[in-house]
């Protein structure tokens, strides 16, 4: 049984999805889908125990040896992004059957669910397989069933964000595709282990060279890269509320994974950062990004477009802690994965509590909502101010490992931008925050009641977590920090 | 070189033109019908360097010494079935999206949101004031 815990953390939410059609009872469905979610994550932090205590985990797909059949690999940076999917997924599945009575008819509710699972098992796919083919078939699992899953949004919007993310997503897939092709064609084989001895024998040459282009492309459309993130915004502020959270925590994750996968492991850190100029480009796109993304989320009236910009820019964050290079750069890199998992869920599930008392995420709507739904409200503030980066939230944990990293580079013009970059930050929260606490309620609105608690328990279950990891932080850290040191080929 | 290269050839050419079309055409289902050929050509690119020359179909059988790789083959027959459920899903949204808007012209449906962006707002500063 314990032999084939990576398999089975794929293979039980996969296997769970169909089982919900013969359940058919909504309620029903949505207590299996929170076990199956629930047994994903138990067995993610068994694995995570056992990389952290006995190192990296082989199995073997169907028992065919590694380079000529499906490996899935478990290190210590996959079982971290294992605990933090399974984890997010479990938490806002909590919430998920009573925000959705409200935004998604009674007929599709069984739909939701199993569209939800397949999400789920595609994610943990992409992260725990060790073959590069196999993330292309699971990276579709997970998008395709994204794009059905925005699609069932309430407002006509959404189909038309979903149809962008599909053409969007299928082009950065492809490229992925073509790229693993033409590696393939050099090396012969899939297995990223293999590919990874394989290809400094070829790196010099075009075709390698062109690989790593569409790869790159590929995934960085996938993580919404600045001025790669055009579907993200629409996708985000129409789909149904649980799926924002879900997503916003998670989807983007797995690409960065899958970004650091390719240019640590696969092609390698000197040919990645060295040989090829992907230092500059990521500083320069991640600074744009967060410039660009923060200031577009200063001017949105629907609170859910600015949480979804700032998501863009704090993939600009993740970025350039990538672009650093260096061990504290890749921990930062790998504790803000973590942190802005945690506090993104928890903005968009108190939004979701929102849209559920008030049908709308406009900004008009919540004024006076600070005493109307004081739980909720508080709740964002708390958000608000861990992406900000308030001591003693997990915002803060990140950014100083950021800085850190930035100053040790020696690069502190861009460590300044980056407070520049938070003060923006500082702008769109307050907005919020404004309007819910110091503006009085419409005339003539009805009065509102507090979010059920259905809604209250996931949201401060991620609220607590979110002061937890910020003030006792030996967990996020320890496994952030082995994780980039295994990657640096350096033992902990 | 054109002639040896002539797989290459028509796999640049496909994906290049499927992909202009699902950037220049403003129709839906022009654009999923150009996100179908540059996939397709993904596809002839994994076919053609599975292949060896002077190679047989891989099949065990006597007299067979040389053939074509099998595995990108396998591999291709994933992806197909891949490429089909995402032109299947994109066309069921086109339908969900004639539905809702009435058109199926990417300028029609921006000229429409725009449209409702500018409503809700006009609601929202009515409130406002009374």
């Amino acid at each position: 049984m314990i032999s084939h815990l990576p398999i089975l953390q794929v293979i039980v939410p996969l296997m769970a999805a169909p089982i919900c059609l013969l359940l058919k009872r909504s309620q029903l469905v949505w207590l299996f889908s929170l076990f199956a979610s629930a047994i994903a994550f138990i067995i993610s932090v068994l694995l995570l125990q056992q990389v952290m205590t006995s190192g990296v985990i082989s199995y073997e797909l169907g028992g065919w040896e590694a380079p000529w059949g499906i490996e899935y690999r478990i290190d210590k940076l996959n079982a971290f992004l294992l605990l933090i999917i399974s984890a997010i997924s479990t938490v806002v599945l909590i919430a998920a059957q009573t925000s959705i009575e409200k935004e998604i008819p009674k007929e599709k509710h069984t739909l939701f669910y199993i569209l939800y699972l397949l999400s789920l098992t595609g994610m943990l796919g992409i992260v725990s397989t060790g073959d590069a083919f196999n993330v292309f078939v699971f990276l579709e699992i997970s998008s395709l069933s994204a794009y059905a899953l925005i699609a069932l949004g309430q407002d006509r919007r959404a189909l038309w964000a979903s149809y962008q993310y599909l053409i969007m997503g299928t082009i950065g897939a492809t490229f992925i595709l073509i790229g693993i092709g033409l590696m393939y064609q050099m090396t012969g084989t899939l297995n990223m282990q293999d590919l990874s001895q394989r290809l400094p024998e070829v790196a010099q040459t075009r075709t390698v060279f062109t690989a790593f282009a569409f790869v790159i492309v590929g995934v960085c459309l996938k993580l919404a890269l600045f001025p790669l993130h055009l579907w993200l915004p629409n996708a985000y502020a129409y789909a149904p509320s649980i799926v924002t959270a879900f997503f916003a925590a998670t989807a983007t994750k797995v690409a960065i994974y899958l970004l650091i996968r390719f240019t640590f492991t696969i092609f390698g850190l000197s040919f990645s950062f060295t040989t090829l100029p992907l230092q500059g480009l990521f500083l320069v796109l991640g600074l744009t990004g967060i410039f660009v993304a923060s200031s577009a989320a200063i001017y949105q009236k629907n609170v859910k477009h600015v949480f979804a910009y700032s998501s863009i820019a704090q993939v600009g964050y993740i970025i350039v802690g990538l672009s650093t290079s260096t061990i504290t750069g890749l921990t930062a890199t790998l504790l803000h994965l973590f942190n802005h998992a945690l506090m993104k869920s928890a903005i968009f599930l108190a939004l979701g509590a929102v849209v559920y008392r008030l049908g709308n995420v406009q900004l008009s709507s919540f004024n006076g909502l600070g005493r109307q739904m004081p739980l909720t409200m508080a709740a964002i503030v708390i958000g608000g101010l861990s992406l900000i980066g308030v001591p003693l939230t997990v915002g803060f944990i990140s950014k100083w490992y950021l800085l850190t990293a930035l100053l040790e580079k020696g690069w502190w013009p861009v460590a300044i931008l980056i407070l520049l970059g938070s003060l923006l930050a500082v702008i769109y929260v307050w907005r919020i925050v404004e309007a819910a606490y110091f503006k009085k309620p419409l005339a003539g609105s009805a009065p509102v009641k507090e979010a059920p608690l259905f809604f209250l328990v996931p949201i401060w279950l991620l609220i607590t977590a979110n002061i937890y990891f910020g003030i006792d932080t030996r967990l996020s850290l320890q496994v952030a920090s082995a994780a980039a040191q295994s990657l640096f080929g350096v033992s902990p | 070189m054109i002639i040896g290269l002539f797989n290459d050839w028509v796999v640049v050419v496909l994906m290049m033109s499927g992909l202009y079309i699902v950037i220049a055409h403003g129709n839906l289902i022009k654009k999923l019908v150009g996100l179908a050929i540059f996939q397709t050509s993904v596809f002839i690119l994994y076919i053609s360097m599975a292949n060896v020359e002077g190679g047989s179909a891989p099949i065990l059988a006597e007299g067979i010494k040389q053939f074509s790789n099998p595995l990108p083959h396998v591999l291709i027959l994933t992806a197909i079935v891949v490429g089909v459920a995402t032109t299947a899903l994109g066309l069921a949204l086109v339908v969900r999206i004639k539905e809702a808007y009435g058109s199926i012209e990417e300028e029609d449906i921006q000229h429409l949101d725009n449209q409702t962006q500018d409503e809700t707002e006009i609601q929202a500063t009515e409130g406002d004031q009374s």
